[in-house]
């Protein structure tokens, strides 16, 4: 057994046999010729050739992975075209008196060599795509078929490298999985296996390709980037079971992709997602959630050394808004208390953090923290559909001063000529006893209420939720914190808020039903959980 | 001749897509269109010399606009470059 680890780009498993990937020797000699005019034409024959073999793979392209993907050869077609990539290849012939072959193999090491020294990742990824136009051509100039036949066997395609247009004429019904010595996740070949659904492992190192042969049995973990070959029982039954749950979540996720949460009566409700930072949009789109019911807004001051700044700010909350392409996203304003804060913040050591200066108390205690924050939320606003929401609520008073500040950032805002929607959504938390008491007089004042289960369990209970030796009394389920959830949810549709809950508790499909009954309108869980609890909606028949 | 600067905006700079698309758009006019990056100027039709500018968000370009067609180019350049960058 040997193990190789590289970088995952798809995360799936795969096991089967190894099938190491041959293309055609493409070393190109340097030749005399005495009639430049001929070789030249035979350049051009050979370049019509090759555009009109990449039109057909990006029509495959274009099937399998879609137009931005299929973009890249379309690219290539005006690669070849290129004026200055031509007129060197052109002059070398002319003037040097050489064959086609070699002067396109020159001058795509130039250019190559050009996008390699680059500063900038992605553009050094682009020398894999000048080398694979000049090996079409190359190959176009002879009559040698780039030849990959595979067994009728699937297998897992080994090679040093792949060059996006050979990754998308592979049969991708023959394929397991990809694993290259080289590569890069920005690479257009990393990008096509994530689109095509195949597991792919690169940048595992040159050594792998001279230990390994043809009808190896083999195991790619694209989660973890390891690539096991000849894996011994143990190893593999390990593995068969990680693969066997992983596609019955993704079969569950196929299932239940694009439906609605709708229970057998047809009530529907919104299942949206918690993340915590920008890197989790991908999970929120994949796990196909409505929105984003909680985006945790602390990252940005956690992971700073000084307080972001208005512009740092803007950028994410701008930046989340796009990639949710108009759907809802509800930005949690900053939610730090003595128990977890940066340093710059300089909070006093408090005896009791879970009952002191923290959340909104802190916002307000520092205003000009907190309207830093709400300036960059407005701004961002124009760029999607936002909800912003308030934390650790327990008096009208707070909401009225935090609806004066906005007001305040509003009118700057429109003093000095910056866009800001009309249509954002504000809302509160309801996270302590106090607020789902006087949720009646809070629910006017607002948009929506969003359930903290967390925190409310922990304040209705008086159990710190961090204490073993307590777990017995701090029952999740507990009538009192249930209750306190109705009387919120009766209050909030009575003043036409929505309510929906972001707590762990939102998880929880043993309360699915009762939260529906509540008339609770949206549940915001963990990514993974989305499917999950619209499984558990669509399974549940209020009419009974 | 037509001169003009632009900042791009948009986040990943001129990379392989709108350079093609650049390329594209800057074939179809009639006016020479070059595009300056600090001290390296380059043909906007050409591909891989746009791509090898490297330019990225925040970059501010020249674009020098000259021939028959100056005007309706530059107003093309213009739209383009708000439109994909």
């Amino acid at each position: 057994m040997e193990k190789y680890i590289g970088k995952g780009v798809f995360s799936a498993v795969a096991i089967g046999k190894i099938s190491v990937f041959k293309r055609s020797d493409m070393e190109v000699k340097r030749i005399k010729i005495d009639d430049p005019d001929g070789e030249i034409e035979r350049l051009e024959n050979a370049k019509k050739k090759a555009v009109s073999e990449l039109e057909k793979i990006y029509e495959k392209a274009l099937k399998e992975v879609g137009e931005a993907n299929a973009q890249i050869f379309e690219i290539h077609i005006m690669m070849i075209d290129d004026d200055d990539y031509n007129d060197a290849i052109k002059e070398m012939i002319t003037n040097q008196s050489v064959n086609a072959e070699y002067a396109v193999a020159v001058t795509a090491d130039n250019f190559a060599e050009m996008f390699a020294s680059m500063d900038d990742a992605y553009m050094q990824a682009r020398s894999a795509d000048v080398r694979d136009i000049s090996n079409r051509i190359i190959s176009c100039l002879g009559d040698n078929e780039s030849s990959s036949s595979l067994s009728d066997e699937k297998v897992i395609i080994c090679a040093d490298d792949l060059a996006p247009s050979e990754t998308v004429s592979l049969d991708k019904e023959k394929v397991l999985a990809f694993v290259t010595a080289h590569g890069s996740s920005n690479s257009h070949t990393a990008i096509l296996a994530r689109n095509m659904n195949i597991p792919a492992i690169i940048g595992v190192g040159d050594k792998f390709l001279s230990e390994i042969k043809d009808g190896d049995m083999a195991i790619a973990d694209g989660f973890t980037g390891e690539f096991i070959v000849s894996p011994d029982d143990e190893t593999k039954a390990l593995y068969e079971k990680k693969q066997k749950d992983d596609e019955e979540k993704k079969a569950l996720l196929q299932e239940l992709k694009g439906k609605e949460n709708v229970t057998l009566d047809g009530r529907k409700i919104n299942v949206f997602a918690n993340i915590g930072s920008v890197d989790n949009i991908g999970a929120v789109l994949l796990n196909d959630a409505g929105g984003i019911g909680l985006f945790r807004s602390e990252f940005l001051y956690l992971e700073n050394s000084d307080y972001p700044t208005e512009e740092e700010q803007f950028k994410v909350y701008k930046r989340v808004l796009e990639s949710m392409a108009g759907k809802k996203v509800i930005i949690r304003t900053l939610d730090i208390g003595a128990d977890k804060q940066a340093d710059y913040f300089n909070l006093d050591k408090e005896e009791n953090p879970a009952l002191g200066l923290r959340a909104i108390r802190l916002c307000l205690d520092r205003p000009e923290i907190f309207k830093t924050q709400l300036r960059a939320l407005f701004r961002a606003s124009v760029y999607g559909k936002l909800g912003i929401m308030f934390p650790m609520i327990t008096s009208v008073w707070e909401v009225e001063e935090i609806l004066a500040l906005c007001d305040t950032v509003k009118n700057e805002l429109k003093r000095d000529g910056i866009e800001y929607s009309d249509s954002i959504e504000l809302g509160i938390m309801i996270e302590t006893p106090a607020a789902a008491v006087i949720s009646d007089k809070l629910a006017p004042l607002v948009d929506f209420f969003s359930v903290g289960t967390n925190d409310l369990t922990q304040y209705t209970l008086a159990c710190d939720r961090q204490n073993p030796r307590i777990e017995r009394f701090c029952d999740t389920h507990h009538e009192a914190v249930l209750r306190l959830i109705e009387i919120a949810a009766k209050n909030a549709h009575a003043n036409n808020a929505w309510i929906g809950i972001c707590g762990e508790l939102a998880a929880d499909t043993t309360l699915t039903e009762t939260f529906l009954r509540m008339g609770i309108d949206e549940l915001s869980v963990s990514p993974t959980f989305v499917l999950k609890v619209r499984d558990a909606v669509r399974k549940t028949d209020l009419s009974k | 001749m037509k001169t003009f600067t632009y900042t791009i905006k948009d986040e990943l700079g001129i990379h392989a897509r709108p350079a093609g698309l650049l390329a594209k758009k800057a074939k179809e006019l009639d006016s020479e269109i070059t595009i300056t990056k600090g001290e390296k100027t380059v043909g906007a039709t050409k591909l891989m010399a746009l791509m090898g500018l490297g330019v990225k968000c925040g970059d501010t370009i020249t674009v020098n606009v000259s021939g028959v067609d100056e005007e309706n180019a530059e107003k093309a350049m213009k739209e383009f470059l708000e439109a994909n960058l």
